[in-house]
């Protein structure tokens, strides 16, 4: 971690002691992080401790309970909702709610924040598009309709259509559910190589904590606790990932960055 | 986006249509007038049968003009609804609209022998009968609206307008008990719907609001895009929800609500349409769909009408029934084609 790299890299989003959940309950509270432009960061943790709540909060989704989210400096919810639109894209769980769409029609819609009233897309509309479809290996499945495709097929045209947003930041609620272990690292390997080819932030949530060590630059570990936060490497010598499970079924191997079952 | 050609094809052959129906939808009717004759009224030759001249200009092309607006009203209505509810099966009917002008019309048309003072005032006409509905149907548009503002779930107001119309179903089947037998046919035969009493005065105020209705629709296209991704994916793209979906409510009020004030309640277009265009127009784009949806409602609404004229005889089949017996086969034959209904 040299400075000079550090200096380089502009600071997109950084959370100060952040309280997510709702009116009637905290779900998590204490969490500090920031990323910078072309870094993937991973949100891990056990379910039902928050992680997509988190990311909602960070998409606008829901409103914080306490503390600062900053967008390049700025608080977040000092953003009008255009602004907002053109610095923070998502991809959420939740099924989309017309499967009607045609790939090319859906992707389209990402470029909303631009376009005129009637929604009409320009000649650099069409570019982004056609970049967001060339960069996600969309090109065959342009013309299709959402029902007809897989659900690895579908994560990758959201992922398109958030990358037509064209971004500062792109967040992602549990991008590899229902995938099989292939399409997982495939969907993760994309990640990492959108983010450090067109420096946007990306920040995912995710149950593939082994992977999430191998591909990302930083890692927020929602524990209930202090929620460590760093990069993988220096969280496995903190010995953060031993605490993240109760410890009757699994351990984690410091050694090779992995879980075990235990017998 | 893809080829617009295409879309230019579709959009002549429905124009097309639109004006076959037209001529077909005037030139047949109880009194058999030759097609030759129609024609030259038409285009402002006289006649040598002053008759045949003023039911031409008097009857049937008000009745045709009333059954356009009728027809594309409710097609708009229910390609709204389906999408701010994200429901292919939500219509007119579903947010109560329809409900609260048939409650309108039931107090008015019954409710007056429980009043009778303002029976007195002979305002039993069509015109009281219009405004009733109206008030009625806003009246409940209102209620949707300020409940709105305060549940945030779309299925949860969906429910509620459906709660609405089984209220206005109890309070009308409570007055019809009540009510003596003619009052009671009086108030079946506004439900039959009808598209042949309007003058041209009133054409023109329906016109009027109809009007408004779609310039709210086409300046809701981008918000009506953007919801087909969901409320969440909506904000995140910068739509205002909250406006947008007043805007999009107002419009279908405005539509529906009118419509019904001034024709009865008149089933299935709003549910069907938005689904036959689908059909013919793939794309799920509102800037296409509105426009398609305008001239389709419009095609099916005459060629009902035109059957229920049931051509050179003197009974007129009630409308409701025809576009039920027409609208609900083909509701079942897209969803026995297609499996499920997607919008």
């Amino acid at each position: 971690m040299s400075f000079k790299k550090d200096e380089k890299l502009r600071l997109t989003l950084e959370v100060a002691d952040l309280a997510i959940g709702y009116k009637s309950a905290v779900i998590a509270k204490n969490i500090n992080f920031n990323v910078s432009e072309g870094e993937l960061m991973a949100i891990v943790g056990i379910n039902g401790i928050g992680k997509s709540t988190l990311l909602r909060t960070l998409g606008n989704v829901q409103p914080k309970l306490s503390g600062s989210i900053k967008i390049e400096q700025r608080e977040l919810e000092n953003y009008p909702a255009l602004k907002l639109a053109a610095k923070i894209s998502l991809v959420l769980t939740e099924p989309i709610a017309s499967k009607n769409m045609s790939v090319l029609e859906l992707i389209a819609l990402g470029r909303q924040p631009y376009t005129n009233w009637l929604g009409s897309l320009s000649k650099e509309d069409r570019t982004k598009i056609k970049e967001a479809i060339s960069m996600l290996q969309l090109e065959e499945l342009q013309h299709r309709k959402c029902f007809e495709l897989s659900d690895g097929q579908l994560q990758r045209v959201m992922i398109a259509r958030a990358l037509a947003q064209d971004t500062t930041i792109i967040l992602l609620d549990e991008p590899t559910t229902h995938l099989d272990l292939y399409h997982k690292v495939k969907i993760l390997k994309l990640l990492k190589s959108i983010a450090h080819r067109t420096k946007k932030t990306i920040v995912f949530t995710s149950h593939e904590i082994e992977m999430a060590i191998q591909l990302c630059d930083k890692m927020v570990l929602l524990d209930r606790k202090n929620n460590p936060f760093g990069q993988p490497c220096h969280l496995i010598e903190q010995g953060a990932f031993e605490a993240l499970f109760p410890g009757d079924a699994v351990s984690f191997d410091a050694s090779t960055g992995s879980f075990r079952i235990q017998k | 986006m893809r080829s617009r050609k295409t879309y230019r094809l579709s959009f002549s052959l429905l124009l097309a249509a639109l004006v076959v129906c037209f001529g077909l939808n005037i030139s047949l009717g109880s009194v058999s007038i030759p097609f030759s004759e129609t024609f030259s009224t038409l285009v402002g030759g006289n006649l040598e049968n002053r008759s045949w001249e003023y039911i031409i200009w008097n009857y049937r092309i008000p009745k045709a003009f009333t059954a356009i607006l009728v027809g594309s009203g409710l097609a708009l209505s229910g390609l709204l609804m389906q999408t701010l509810f994200r429901n292919p099966l939500a219509g007119p009917f579903v947010l109560g609209i329809s409900s609260g002008a048939s409650l309108g019309a039931a107090l008015l048309i019954m409710g007056s022998s429980l009043f009778s003072g303002f029976m007195a005032f002979g305002l039993l006409n069509d015109i009281s009968l219009a405004i009733a509905s109206s008030i009625g149907s806003f009246l409940v548009l209102l209620g949707v609206m300020v409940i709105a503002a305060k549940v945030k779930d779309t299925m949860a107001l969906l429910i509620i307008g459906l709660m609405f119309g089984s209220i206005t179903a109890a309070i009308v089947s409570v007055l019809s008990y009540f009510t003596d037998a003619e009052k009671l046919q009086q108030f079946i035969y506004w439900s039959f719907g009808s598209v042949g009493n309007l003058s041209w005065a009133q054409l023109s105020i329906l016109l009027g609001i109809i009007l408004i209705g779609i310039l709210c629709s086409i300046l809701s296209i981008k918000a009506l895009n953007a919801f087909l991704l969901g409320e969440d994916y909506a904000r995140s793209l910068g739509v205002d929800l909250k406006r947008s979906r007043y805007l999009i409510i107002m419009a279908t009020g405005l539509l529906a609500g009118s419509v019904t004030a001034f024709a009865g309640p008149i089933a299935f277009i709003g549910l069907a349409v938005p689904h036959l265009t689908r059909q013919i127009i793939s794309t799920t784009d509102h800037k296409i769909l509105i426009p398609a949806v305008l001239v389709y409602g419009a095609i099916l609404m005459l060629l009902c009408d035109t059957v229920a004229q049931f051509p050179n005889s003197a009974s007129v089949l009630p409308i409701n029934a025809i576009t039920s017996i027409l609208g609900a086969p083909v509701v079942i034959w897209l969803l026995v084609r297609k499996r499920r209904m997607i919008f």
